[in-house]
């Protein structure tokens, strides 16, 4: 082994590196770090190998989400019509007509892309509580055809012996092996989230969010960024969907109804909106509140709701970005800093 | 530049513009006055592509302008800023201004979610023809600011120096004095007239006719919806009709 052979240039690249990073991806670093430590520490452990899973899945659908609704500020109550679109495409494809995984899998990107590039123009010209009412009936119709195409979708039994998968000729068997899996494609997609949200493209969705009509007047087409992060966010929500009917082997028309597209939005409010971390913070919460109240059996539900009430009366913005902002403010006035306001400008 | 032929738009009935004429020639500051409700807003939306005109055409450079969207018409080289403040207040002022440069750069959605080394060096042009457009406007110090956390007159610079970032040749104006101090305005006043310097022309809709008198190469003046006078300010302090209709008593302080 060699020593780099100029250690100040590497220190130089280092700083550059440190200059040009931005805060997020140290957050990257850390949650890879915490993702990575936990099936190494608790191999056994139920809540990290299948407690995990799902909120992996949850992790990714809700940063998608997040997208759209917290960055973009356009509200979809009908994301799980996508995820279940790409589970249903998969397990059709590969159940009924033998089709190869990934084939499917890709065959099922295909279809989202369409049906969400055909509703997503005439859709998003709608705004506030009347897109909430045409998600939610897109998220509607999508169940419906689930539940009573059953020679296709196998009705409200769905489908069963939906094969694994192999990645590179290595078999995907254990929790554990679908949980490295999982864990890879959602900081995938985080890195992914954060890349866009701090870009030109990040920009202009915020932009909309902030105001629509200057948006345009800075020449943004706000009609087409919307519905291409509208297409984005269903694309990759569809790509967990086929990773989840691989790896539940099973799908039915219950994983994918309205109440899940609900559970969503909590998760991105809950965590706090516009901020991938926050849509993080929030899908793992939600999942693990959800996975840990089932001891209550019956009473699960109404206990979850309390919590939800308790944490938006008290942090509006959400757990992650209200807590984040709390200890921001905390730490500046420790240090006798003025908090961001505009009080030195007057 | 840009000339308006004819142009005509009316709201359920209520004739808000009507067969209004008149061109403004590159490098100037021209100003349109006018009580409230003479249209003056609704020239500058239907200028934009906010609303289609009933009748009459605009052209940009010889360009036609009407039909096209707002983001079409901002892509022609022209930008506005807004009566009501309509700031991104989810971002930082540089981020404001950053948007403002969508129309010089190129990224997309997925070279930007890959981050290629083009788009870093793009962000670092950008970050720099922002940083540019706040200097311009003497706003260097606040760029890391939430622009939810800053006052009213700084937003209003902020929204010029955002509109100055995309390198416009015509910069709307809408009340870029309304709700200043009177050191504000004086800083406003500098402002168009650097911006005017800078070549960039300057269509302007203000009330406040001192700032109007001192900055404007012509005024136009609206009643109704109609042109009342158009002219040099000092043909227009002077014109009759306009004192009657619209400077009234406020000319003579003017004037003293």
């Amino acid at each position: 082994m060699s020593r780099p052979r100029n250690p100040r240039a590497w220190r130089g690249g280092l700083a550059a590196w440190r200059h040009g990073a931005r805060p997020g991806l140290l957050g990257l670093l850390v949650l890879g770090a915490v993702v990575a430590a936990l099936p190494l520490l608790f191999p056994k452990n139920y809540f990290v190998t299948v407690v995990g899973v799902t909120a992996g899945f949850n992790v990714i659908l809700a940063v998608s989400l997040n997208l759209l609704i917290g960055y973009a500020g356009q509200i979809s109550l009908g994301h799980a019509a996508f995820f279940g679109l790409g589970a249903y495409s998969s397990a059709i494809l590969t159940t009924r007509y033998g089709v190869d995984p990934w084939l499917s899998m890709l065959a099922g990107l295909a279809v989202v892309f369409l049906v969400a590039s055909l509703i997503s123009r005439p859709i998003l010209r709608l705004k506030g509580h009347y897109l909430a009412m045409a998600t939610l009936g897109f998220g509607i119709i999508v169940h419906i055809v689930m539940v009573q195409a059953v020679t296709l979708t196998g009705g409200p039994d769905g489908l069963s012996g939906i094969p694994g998968l192999s990645l590179l000729g290595w078999r995907l068997k254990t929790d554990l092996h679908w949980y490295w899996l999982v864990a890879g494609v959602m900081l995938v997609v985080v890195w992914l989230s954060l890349n866009i949200v701090d870009s030109r493209t990040g920009r202009a969705l915020r932009a909309v969010h902030g105001s629509e009509f200057a948006a345009e007047m800075m020449g943004i087409d706000t009609a087409r960024t919307k519905a291409q992060v509208f297409v984005l966010s269903a694309l990759l929500s569809a790509f967990a969907g086929s990773l989840f009917a691989h790896q539940q082997g099973f799908v039915s028309p219950d994983s994918f109804s309205f109440f899940v597209s609900i559970e969503l939005v909590t998760m991105v409010v809950l965590g706090g909106m516009a901020s991938t971390y926050g849509a993080v913070f929030g899908a793992v919460t939600l999942t693990l509140l959800k996975a840990g109240l089932v001891v209550f059996h019956d009473y699960e539900m109404v206990i979850l709701g309390a919590i939800l009430m308790v944490i938006m009366i008290f942090l509006p913005q959400g757990l992650f970005v209200g807590l984040t902002r709390r200890l921001r403010l905390a730490l500046a006035r420790r240090r006798g800093q003025p908090a961001a306001s505009g009080d030195d400008l007057a | 530049m840009l000339e308006v032929a004819g142009l005509a738009k009316s709201f359920g009935g209520v004739a808000a513009l009507a067969d209004v004429h008149f061109q403004v020639p590159a490098g100037v500051v021209y100003a349109v006055i006018g009580p409230n409700g003479a249209g003056k807003t609704t020239l500058f939306n239907t200028l934009c592509g906010f609303y289609p005109p009933d009748e009459g055409s605009v052209h940009f450079e010889s360009d036609p302008l009407v039909g096209l969207a707002p983001h079409a018409v901002a892509a022609r080289g022209i930008s506005r800023t807004f009566q009501n403040l309509q700031v991104f207040f989810n971002m930082t002022v540089l981020e404001n201004v950053m948007v403002g440069c969508h129309l010089r750069s190129r990224t997309g959605l997925v070279a930007a979610a890959v981050r290629l080394p083009s788009v870093l060096r793009e962000e670092r042009q950008v970050r720099e023809w922002a940083r540019e457009a706040l200097a311009f406007c003497g706003l260097d110090h606040l760029h890391d600011r939430p622009a939810s956390a800053l006052p009213y007159g700084v937003l209003k610079r902020v929204e010029v120096a955002r509109a100055l970032a995309s390198q416009p040749k015509l910069l709307l104006m809408d009340e870029p004095a309304a709700g200043l101090n009177d050191t504000e305005t004086v800083e406003m006043r500098g402002l168009i007239r650097r911006i005017r310097d800078a070549g960039t022309a300057v269509l302007l809709v203000e009330h406040n006719m001192d700032l109007v008198m001192q900055v404007s190469d012509r005024v136009l003046v609206l009643e109704y919806g109609s042109v009342l006078a158009e002219g040099t300010p000092a043909q227009i302090q002077s014109n009759r009709r306009v004192i009657d209709a619209y400077l009234g008593g406020k000319v003579a302080y003017a004037v003293d």
